[in-house]
């Protein structure tokens, strides 16, 4: 059923033409690299200081909403960027361990950072305590790095 | 000695034919320099994006500097080391990709503009520090900062790809 969708997913017209061209994927994919970049800024900035490193003199709370705009729209360029990467290759992915290894982790990673972390960012994390805090942000690193790594693992066939 | 016999000889040294061959080591090379790349251009890009002024604007430049620059040079330095070991397993081909050439140039370009930077307009940086939005010189070197780092990673993706890759 899921196998049948991807195919359906590979077979049309936009996975179709991103294949057969020389230049989209790879322009695709340096789409994808340039929003981990950013993602990755975004969301080391706020762990970072959760963990108590980084810049400690300002909230947890202004520089998380100082990132916001900046995570969300890097977030929303990967998904598409990884979507369009998806639909040339869907069978493949089916297939790859990586591939969904990958999707659990963004799914976790979306669902810890937008619930659990978000509260503790709001509330401003310096009354919640380093220890819990830290946490947090060692669980925000860890599913984050579950999708980076899964990702690059899905190059390799 | 030219730079390719020197590639040549690269090539034919025990190390790099065995991180040629590995299956496993030149992917885990190739992973942690594609991630650190969150850490090292992740954070340089907040700086520059608050030189810019679109971001942490209440923040007081040199503390984003300051506060940043320890774990921005650590992912440098893993970016450099993992890069060279990725040279290091293909020098011949990775010398004679026109996308490598390019990148070696806009990394010695972006080099320039950080020296530039540091030695003129960020020596008075106490008079613009609560600026929410600097100088047109720090601007302007935030700004060539993040189009000549988008480019390296650009040209770098590109790297792997072998349009213009001489034919054997």
């Amino acid at each position: 059923m899921l196998f049948h969708f991807f195919q359906w997913i590979e077979n049309w017209g936009l996975g179709e033409a991103i294949r057969e061209s020389k230049w989209l994927f790879p322009v695709i994919e340096s789409v994808h690299l340039l929003g981990l970049a950013v993602i990755g800024g975004a969301i080391l900035m706020v762990d970072l200081r959760l963990m108590g490193f980084g810049l400690r003199r300002q909230s947890v709370r202004q520089i998380a909403g100082d990132v916001q705009p900046w995570l969300i729209g890097s977030l929303i360029v990967m998904l598409i960027s990884g979507f369009l990467l998806f639909t040339s290759e869907a069978t493949k992915c089916y297939y790859h361990g990586a591939f969904w290894v990958k999707m659990t982790s963004l799914a976790l990673a979306i669902l810890f950072t937008f619930t659990i972390r978000r509260s503790v960012t709001r509330a401003d994390a310096d009354g919640i305590g380093l220890a819990r805090s830290r946490l947090v942000a060692v669980v925000s690193l860890a599913l984050w790095s579950g999708v980076g790594i899964g990702g690059r693992w899905i190059g390799f066939s | 000695m030219s730079l390719l016999t020197f590639c040549e000889w690269l090539a034919n040294t025990p190390g790099s034919i065995a991180l040629h061959e590995s299956i496993y080591v030149y992917p885990v090379i190739e992973s942690i320099h594609v991630l650190t790349l969150c850490l090292f251009l992740g954070l340089a890009a907040m700086l520059d994006l608050r030189l810019l002024g679109i971001t942490l604007r209440e923040t007081p430049v040199s503390e984003v500097a300051d506060r940043l620059l320890p774990w921005t040079i650590a992912g440098f330095v893993v970016m450099v080391i993992s890069g060279a070991f990725l040279f290091y397993g293909i020098p011949v081909r990775t010398y004679q990709n026109i996308f490598f050439r390019i990148k070696v140039v806009l990394l010695v370009l972006s080099g320039v503009n950080a020296f530039v930077f540091h030695s003129t307009v960020y020596r008075k940086v106490a008079e613009w520090n609560l600026d929410t939005v600097p100088p047109i010189r720090a601007r302007l070197a935030g700004g060539l900062s993040l189009l000549f780092w988008a480019s390296i990673v650009v040209a770098g993706r590109m790297i792997a790809y072998n349009w213009f890759d001489k034919p054997l």
